[in-house]
């Protein structure tokens, strides 16, 4: 008998009636949990599928009653909100791209027992951790090196981040000792192992990293606030997102409803396009993370409990 | 002789290995690869983490933008007394407090009981959807997540429809325009958002615990609430301990976002928490001043918790922040 039929008999046997009365209950709570978690997003993509003066109506649930493409037409025929698309696609990836490569530099060097600046970096790191500036220090900080109205405030201010840092380094700390020793043995010099040793033998690591700072820059909306809110070709789908938010209580900028009111024949309402915009902008993460999860669970892992 | 013997040992060691500075930068100049790797990082890092500190001048200051460094008055510790006598900063205060506790306790509960839940499915394939499904609101942005709450709590959204129909309100109700309501929405949202994911650290604790536990406990007669309360519960208990301890470090840190996103006119006496209080000064009325000090408050606050409660975690004989 295999250790699988094992368990399974002895399931079979032990199911008591109070047994099977916890089952149903937690697997109805299980299901709810998912409708409670689904429900609000489906509901929105529902929205943004169907006609915006019939959603005036209300009563759209799972599946829109006039269905339509005209808010997905509007949202990408949209020069705005296009040029924020790709601002935010830029950013993704050649911050993605900087953050892991430095990260794992700075890892590297770190990870080095016989380097004699190892501790005094490592410390100047991780005291970041516990003391920052704040927000007006830092916003001054970014006046002053003329990086207001720069593609490059979304990029240099957030670089590293300790929390990779220490992801990676504890990854190569975990590395057999004599793979990166022995290169060196073999007269590669610490560029070379960097970026044909260590580089690749991190890959899992720095999918992890890459995953979470994708994330991260793909979501970010505050440092455009506050740095470019007022230099329209460098905003993020996110932050235009974030301003459609504000429509009930503040001026509208950004999307110009006036303007496609008086295209005539089609009707688009705040609330659509909104929809619409959540839609685009959780699309991208919605087709990545499923796929990812293991690397994202495996990064938590890593960070949160280090024994 | 003796002495003889301590001379020799000196010179021997002296000659090959210099000692001190010369030593150093003789190492350095050798290991100047991986200088060259690491040092133009650490500018970066004095540049954008360290530099900004000396922004913290500005609380002890009546800070005018237009001036320069000398020029500024110098009031002391003065901005710090007008925030505590602040009817609003002690209202922010409260405010932040009151749902980084909400978050926190709220938080832990819902993910360890989804944690025990999800312990109990023997289906690995429901398991991993509901997982999946789980995850997905962390992995939005707060700006869409603020959206999709924002819509279902409007007055002709789902849930005032829902009520509507189930006979418990009779009429339309604005649920982000009553203050008293807002650390309710505040608390059910985060649940919303990162309940799936903060299951993850438990599961994986629940995974450590020694089946043969189990085994003996079923032997026994234990029954699966028993087994729930007498092995699982204590076997991630230290999981439990010291996530909490590092939790209480983050006290003033009950998040920005949604309290940006969710906030408006009609709560802001229950929204508001420091985060929007240093924003609003700073960035919206332009006294920076009063911001920094604000933050700066917040800042050491955090730094004193932050440090004892790793310092608790690491006499448990737990892990550590890092």
């Amino acid at each position: 008998m295999t250790v699988q039929e094992t368990k399974r008999s002895r399931y079979r046997y032990r199911m008591s009636l109070g047994d099977r009365i916890f089952d149903i209950v937690n697997y109805t709570l299980l299901c709810l949990l998912m409708v409670v978690t689904l429900y609000p997003f489906l509901n929105t993509v529902a929205v943004s599928f169907n006609d915006a003066t019939d959603s005036l109506r209300g009563g759209i649930y799972l599946w829109p009653r006039v269905w339509t493409l005209e808010n997905y037409k509007f949202v990408f025929e949209n020069a705005s909100i296009v040029q924020a698309t790709w601002i935010s696609v830029l950013r993704t990836v050649i911050g993605t791209v900087l953050t892991v490569f430095c990260s794992a530099m700075v890892a590297y060097t770190v990870s080095r027992p016989e380097y004699v600046l190892r501790k005094f970096v490592t410390i100047a790191f991780i005291l970041t951790m516990y003391i920052n500036g704040g927000l007006i220090p830092n916003y001054l900080l970014i006046r002053d090196l003329g990086m207001i109205g720069s593609f490059w405030v979304y990029i240099w201010p957030g670089l590293i981040g300790v929390f990779n840092l220490i992801v990676i380094r504890s990854f190569i700390e975990n590395l057999p000792d004599n793979i990166l020793e022995s290169a060196k043995i073999d007269g590669a010099g610490e560029f070379r192992t960097f970026f044909s040793i260590c580089l690749p033998l991190c890959t899992p690591v720095l999918a992890t990293v890459a995953l979470f700072t994708g994330v991260w820059q793909w979501n970010s909306w505050f440092d455009v606030f506050l740095y470019n809110s007022s230099h329209e070709h460098l905003s993020t789908l996110q932050y235009e997102l974030q301003k459609t938010l504000q429509f009930s209580n503040a001026s509208n900028r950004g999307v110009d409803f006036q303007a496609m009111q008086s295209r005539g024949a089609t009707q688009v309402t705040p609330v659509a396009i909104r929809a619409t915009m959540t839609i685009v902008a959780s699309v991208p993460i919605i087709m990545v993370y499923p796929f990812l999860q293991k690397y994202f669970v495996k990064g938590m892992m890593v960070g949160g409990v280090k024994e | 002789m003796d002495n003889n013997l301590m001379y020799a040992d000196a010179s021997l060691s002296a000659s090959p290995e210099p000692r001190g500075l010369k030593r150093f930068l003789r190492l350095l100049w050798k290991q100047r690869a991986l200088v060259l790797m690491s040092v133009p990082f650490v500018i970066w890092l004095f540049v954008f983490r360290y530099v900004p500190l000396w922004g913290w001048t500005i609380a002890f200051q009546n800070f005018k933008p237009g001036k320069s460094f000398s020029e500024q008055q110098w009031i002391g510790f003065s901005h710090f007394e007008f925030l505590f006598g602040d009817e609003r900063f002690l209202r922010v205060l409260r405010n932040t407090l009151v749902m980084s506790t909400i978050n926190l306790v709220l938080g832990f509960l819902t993910a360890i009981t989804l944690a025990l839940l999800l312990n109990e499915v023997r289906h690995i394939v429901f398991k991993r959807v509901v997982q999946t499904v789980s995850y997905l609101p962390h992995f939005l942005s707060w700006v869409v997540a603020a959206g999709i709450i924002r819509a279902i709590l409007d007055p002709d959204g789902v849930i005032n429809e829902l009520l509507l129909r189930l006979g418990l309100i009779d009429e339309k109700l604005l649920f982000l325009g009553v203050g008293e309501w807002f650390w309710g929405i505040y608390g059910v949202s985060i649940v919303w958002k990162d309940v799936g994911w903060n299951t993850i650290i438990y599961l994986a604790a629940i995974t450590m615990i020694d089946p043969s536990l189990y085994e003996a406990a079923e032997i026994d007669g234990a029954g699966r609430f028993r087994k729930i309360w007498h092995i699982t519960l204590p076997g991630i208990r230290p999981v439990i301990t010291v996530l909490l301890i590092m939790n209480i470090g983050y006290l003033l840190e009950s998040g920005f976002e949604p309290q940006y996103l969710l906030g408006n006119g009609l709560n802001m006496r229950y929204s508001e928490n420091l985060d929007i209080f240093v924003l609003k000064y700073g960035i919206e009325q332009f006294n920076y001043s009063l911001s920094v000090a604000a933050s700066i408050f917040k800042t050491v606050v955090s730094f004193v918790l932050l440090f004892a409660a790793n310092n608790i975690a690491k006499r448990l004989g737990e892990t550590r922040l890092y």
